[in-house]
């Protein structure tokens, strides 16, 4: 898992060859809650570093998931559709949102690789 | 005061509880030079009876629907309520309650809420219905609204024959939010084609049925061509009494439906409160607006209810929300809903089929009335008069004369050309000799 | 203390069901679609007789299938749905932000007087000559108390007033000529989801004010903010945290220096009617909720009535319908022609007449000097029941005075692991209502208790005991008392994960759920 990097808005991406799947980590998901509903982008859609690609509801909040380098949505996560819990059960698995194609792969360098994830949510509990 | 439990003495102490020396220390954050130090220039308190025998005084002045023959509509109607009706709202636990926040402790409303749901769903013929909204005009406002949402596009278009108040707000709402509206000439004979009008930017149609001037519009049609223009058809009612024999809006293919709901359970209230009904497709279900209660169950397993899909709603979604509405029709939908379980099925068409029965009747008296014509080829409890004269003086001449005689169309569509046009509305309260007062009251005041 | 409750009792849930899942009084009622049937009816209707229908081709084909109840079954079904629910006649109803008091009997019985619940709205006005009469004495009332030169009364709720404020001053900004730079509202974070919306629905930009550490808000933090681009500052004062905002002045003077106008959510006026005027404090447009200050009913959630109070500024602007006394008495100005320049109409109608007759009759029983009484007394008892917390619980803005609402976080709670929620559940089975929680954002797992006016000492004595026992029990780890609360409550907690995974919003005769167990 050296190719996944991480948003300090707890965005996961993992990248494989140009392209790239996004997803919250399971700190994020544990901040949620129980999560009901998934919005997902078009295929297609296009996407820049930070802004919304998708938004992930619980009962009481709203979050946008946001992309974490620039790209276009190659593919979505339509089992999200009817089991959103998957997102909790296993978010950096089968509860992964959108992949896409990264636009640029430069990007990547503005991200926190996993330990300098793990050190950065000691920072913020 | 009456309404003050505290006296003096408990004052006093509650102040040294608190801690401070007056109670105008506890008010110390209030600039000193705008901290009022004497009461203002409004009387003082009154007793019980001084305030009924005020407000009695007022209300005399004014001349109450039922003590007339009447047949005023356009939007709101007199409806016989059932005295259970509102002895049940008048139930502590109803009227004193808080949305229902906290849903243990909040089951009767919200399985009201639910039932509530679950009727305006079936009498409108789609499959998801709110909470409600505050009234029949609000509730037009925000389909068009969520109309916009949905598809993307910026141009709501509004029939003739939508109530005027209804596209003023619609119109006066959409300009702040910087959408466009077109609001098409008043369309006395339901004689307008959308089809031409609508484009690519469209993103619904309006249509009231009844519409404004009484005539009952087939909506399929129109929802066809929005469905392959990719607008879409927003029904809307102000009568929905109507539903009970007429083809509701949502099996004609409106995708929104809309409507007042106040001639169930509701009184006239010299219009308002009333109750804004809003229904809609399962497809748009995130797109609606407002409150939505939910079955679910509770840790024992048992069946309850909660407000829920409340991430589209102002307390979650803030500046994002689908709406701002927040306090809604609360105890005017639990009017509806009681006055709806009395009825069922079976009593709200013999309600309708009353309505429109007394309608028929008074159309056949008006139309023997000399320099009187009906201009509705269709319609259900309420139509168009032409009058030789003004219509606006005419209903005056008739209040004078103890017959309040509809409503002049000129009073909500001014300068338009339609001075000689009354709308006269016939309910299920109008007796025989009522309807004979009017016709002759209306041939009194046009041979004046 | 008067009522001080014995030691905390720990209650055993009945393992076991009754036959029927009734409890005594408390008596389970299943649904209208489950008990009624569509060919039943309560309501006598004589059949007409026949006649030539005018209906062409649109009559109804599919029955709506709604079931008829009788009266009798009709009255036991509302009856038992009501005793499921909490009430303010009931009990303290602590709703910080909602003001929930005393609703007096005599305000719904002067709104059903014929001559006021039995009037059309166009009926001709010289039929309703009282009723235009009672809307511009109410009208005068508030002006009166809150030093402004106009009101709309149309709008429909607390939303609903800020919705036309917010639409009053962009109208006025397009007058000079400014719509098009002046785009950004600034809210303050602790504000009420409803002012970010509405100023988003009048297509306004809304901008984030952080509040200082204190809870109010920095006049220097607003000037950082303020610009050309600024149409307006939504502000609730009191505030959310129950606060009164101390730099009021100064901010309003900000604001108008910047062009900008100063709209103030009157949400909290219950605090300060007759203490001070939001007039005299800079403020252009206001509303005010008659169904929180002024004593109409919530009725489980509306309706309400939200007339906005307007500056001389801002008055030109104001919706359609409102009233001019002419010679024949007063007439209604309701048709845009009518009124250039100004806004337009916002809804159907004149506005919420039956809210009126009640917010005015509560208004004549206190009078000048009751209504400013009231105001003290709200003030008073926030301030009672704080002091006989705060020494359990703690307070996000340190140890003050507080307005008319008590603001305590759940830092208190986090050693015992317990949440705002867990305390609040806990206080259903003692037999109140919670206070307001989670709200407002600002204060972490935030408890807003707003006694009101209506509670005697004695009522709040009992509370304050009750929420310290409770207290005490956390602290000390009786969880007992609050996991998996409320056990004596209809209904234990309910499952809104499930509801909102798989919505069903209507019965359907093929129900996953049982009625029940």
């Amino acid at each position: 898992m050296s190719d996944t990097h991480y948003t300090t808005s707890h965005e996961y991406i993992r990248v494989d060859g140009g392209e790239g799947i996004i997803g919250i980590t399971d700190y994020a998901q544990a901040q949620l809650g129980d999560v009901v509903f998934v919005d997902l982008p078009p295929i297609g859609k296009s996407l820049s570093k930070g802004t919304e690609a998708a938004t992930v509801e619980s009962v009481k909040a709203a979050a946008e998931v946001n992309a974490p380098v620039s790209g276009t949505v190659v593919e979505v996560n339509g089992a999200l559709a009817d089991t959103p819990a998957l997102v909790n059960e296993d978010p950096s698995g089968e509860g992964w949102f959108v992949k896409i194609k990264l636009a640029d792969t430069s990007e990547l360098a503005t991200l926190m690789d996993e330990n300098a994830y793990r050190e950065f949510l000691k920072t913020v509990s | 005061m009456r309404y003050l439990p505290l006296n003096a003495e408990d004052r006093a102490e509650m102040l040294a509880r608190a801690g401070v020396a007056s109670i105008d220390t506890l008010f110390a954050d209030i600039p000193k030079a705008k901290r009022l130090d004497h009461d203002l220039d409004l009387p003082m308190r009154k007793t019980e009876m001084d305030v009924e025998r005020l407000l009695s005084g007022l209300a005399a002045k004014n001349v109450a629907a039922g003590s007339v023959p009447f047949f005023a509509g356009a939007g709101a109607y007199k409806h016989h309520v059932p005295a259970s009706v509102d002895h049940l709202i008048q139930r502590s636990e109803f009227l004193t309650s808080y949305t229902p926040y906290q849903p243990e402790i909040a089951q009767g409303t919200l399985q009201t809420i639910f039932e509530f749901q679950t009727q305006v769903a079936a009498l409108t013929a789609l499959d998801v219905a709110n909470a409600s909204m505050y009234d029949g005009s609000t509730a037009t406002v925000e389909a068009v609204a969520m109309a916009r949402r949905i598809t993307g596009r910026s141009k709501a278009i509004l029939s003739g024959g939508l109530h005027p108040h209804y596209a003023e707000a619609v119109r006066t709402v959409s300009t702040m939010a910087g959408e466009e509206t077109e609001v098409l000439a008043p369309d006395v004979f339901a004689a307008e084609d959308f089809c031409s009008l609508i484009d690519a930017d469209t993103s619904c149609v309006v249509v009231q049925n009844p519409d404004f001037f009484g005539n009952l519009r087939d909506l399929s049609a129109i929802a066809a061509t929005c469905k392959t223009k990719g607008a879409l058809l927003v029904g809307v009612f102000t009568e929905v009494v109507s539903l009970g024999l007429i083809q509701p809006p949502g099996a004609m293919g409106a995708d929104i439906v809309v409507g007042e709901g106040q001639s169930i359970g509701n009184r006239l209230n010299f219009g308002g409160p009333y109750v804004g009904l809003f229904a809609t497709k399962t497809k748009y279900l995130r797109q609606i607006p407002g409150r939505l209660c939910g079955q679910t169950v509770d840790a024992s397993g048992r069946r309850g209810f909660v407000l829920t899909l409340s991430t589209r709603e102002q307390h979650i979604r803030r500046d994002k929300a689908t709406s701002n509405i927040c306090t809604n029709s609360g105890l005017a939908s639990l009017a509806f809903s009681i006055h709806m379980t009395l009825l069922g099925d079976a009593g709200l068409r013999r309600l309708a089929t009353i309505n429109h029965a007394h309608a028929v009747d008074l159309a056949d008296r008006l139309t023997a009335v000399p320099g009187v014509q009906v201009l509705n080829k269709t319609f259900f409890n309420e139509f168009t008069l032409r009058i030789a004269g003004d219509a606006a003086q005419a209903i005056e001449r008739m209040a004078e004369m103890g017959v309040l005689g509809g409503v002049p169309v000129s009073r909500l569509l001014p300068g338009r050309g339609l001075d000689d046009l009354i709308l006269a509305a016939s309910t299920e309260i109008n007796t025989d000799a009522d309807r004979e007062a009017f016709a002759d009251a209306l041939q009194g005041a046009l041979s004046c | 203390m008067l009522m001080r409750p014995k030691e905390s009792i720990e209650v055993a849930v009945p393992e076991k069901q009754t036959f029927t899942g009734n409890r005594g009084l408390d008596i389970e009622e299943g649904l209208i679609f489950e008990t009624g049937r569509p060919e039943n009816t309560g309501v006598d209707l004589d059949e007409p007789a026949p006649f030539a229908h005018r209906l062409g081709s649109l009559e109804r084909q599919e029955p709506a299938g709604l079931p008829g109840l009788s009266e009798p079954e009709t009255m036991r079904h509302y009856v038992r749905l009501s005793r499921m629910n909490y009430a303010i006649d009931a009990g303290i109803y602590p709703l910080g932000s909602c003001t929930m008091k005393h609703n007096p009997r005599l305000n719904e019985a002067m709104a059903r007087l014929p001559g006021f619940a039995d009037i059309h709205p166009l009926q001709p006005q010289s039929t309703v000559q009282g009723a235009l009469e009672l809307i511009a004495e109410l009208a005068r009332w508030l002006m009166v108390l809150t030093g402004m030169d106009a009101v709309a009364m149309s709008p429909r709720a607390g939303a609903h007033g800020e919705a036309c404020g917010m639409m009053v001053i962009k109208a006025a900004i397009a007058a000079k000529g400014e719509g098009e730079t002046r785009k950004i509202v600034l809210v303050p974070e602790s504000a009420h989801g409803t002012n970010p919306a509405s100023a988003a629905g009048a297509g306004f930009e809304v901008r984030p004010v952080p509040a200082r550490p204190d809870g109010t808000l920095d006049p220097a933090a607003v000037r950082e903010r303020l610009g050309p681009d600024v149409a307006a500052i939504m502000l609730t004062n009191p505030n959310t945290c129950g606060l009164f905002e101390k730099d009021i002045v100064e901010i309003a003077s900000l604001v108008h220096e910047a062009g900008a106008y100063f709209y103030c959510d009157g949400a909290n006026f219950n605090a300060i009617m007759g203490k001070t005027r939001p007039g005299d404090l800079g403020v252009d447009a206001m509303h005010i909720n008659l169904h929180k200050t002024f004593s109409t009913p919530h009725g489980g959630g509306g309706p309400g009535a939200g007339p906005v109070v307007l500056s001389s500024l801002l008055a030109p602007f104001a919706p359609v319908p409102f009233l001019r006394r002419e010679e024949n008495g007063l007439q209604l100005v309701e048709h845009p022609s009518e009124a250039p320049g100004a806004l337009g109409r916002i809804a159907a109608f004149h506005g919420q007449m039956g809210m009126f007759v009640r917010a005015f009759a509560y208004m004549l029983s206190h009078g000048a000097d009751g209504l400013r009484q009231a105001a003290e007394d709200a003030v008073l008892n926030a301030n009672y029941v704080r002091a006989g917390l705060k020494d359990l619980m703690s307070e996000p803005f340190g140890d003050r005075t507080c307005m008319h609402e008590v603001l305590f976080d759940e830092g208190w709670l986090k050693p015992t692991g317990l949440t705002a929620l867990d305390f609040a559940k806990a206080m259903i089975d003692e037999g109140f209502h919670p206070m307001t929680i989670y709200f407002p954002l600002v204060a972490h797992g935030a408890m807003l208790i707003e006694p009101t006016e209506s509670e005697s000492k004695a009522s709040l004595d009992l509370f304050v005991a009750t929420l310290r026992d409770l207290a005490l029990a956390a602290k000390r780890g009786a969880m007992e008392r609050f996991a998996g609360a409320p056990h004596l409550a209809p209904r234990s907690r309910l499952d809104e994960t499930r509801a909102a995974r798989s919505p069903v919003l209507k019965w359907e005769k093929k129900s996953k759920i049982t009625p029940l167990t």
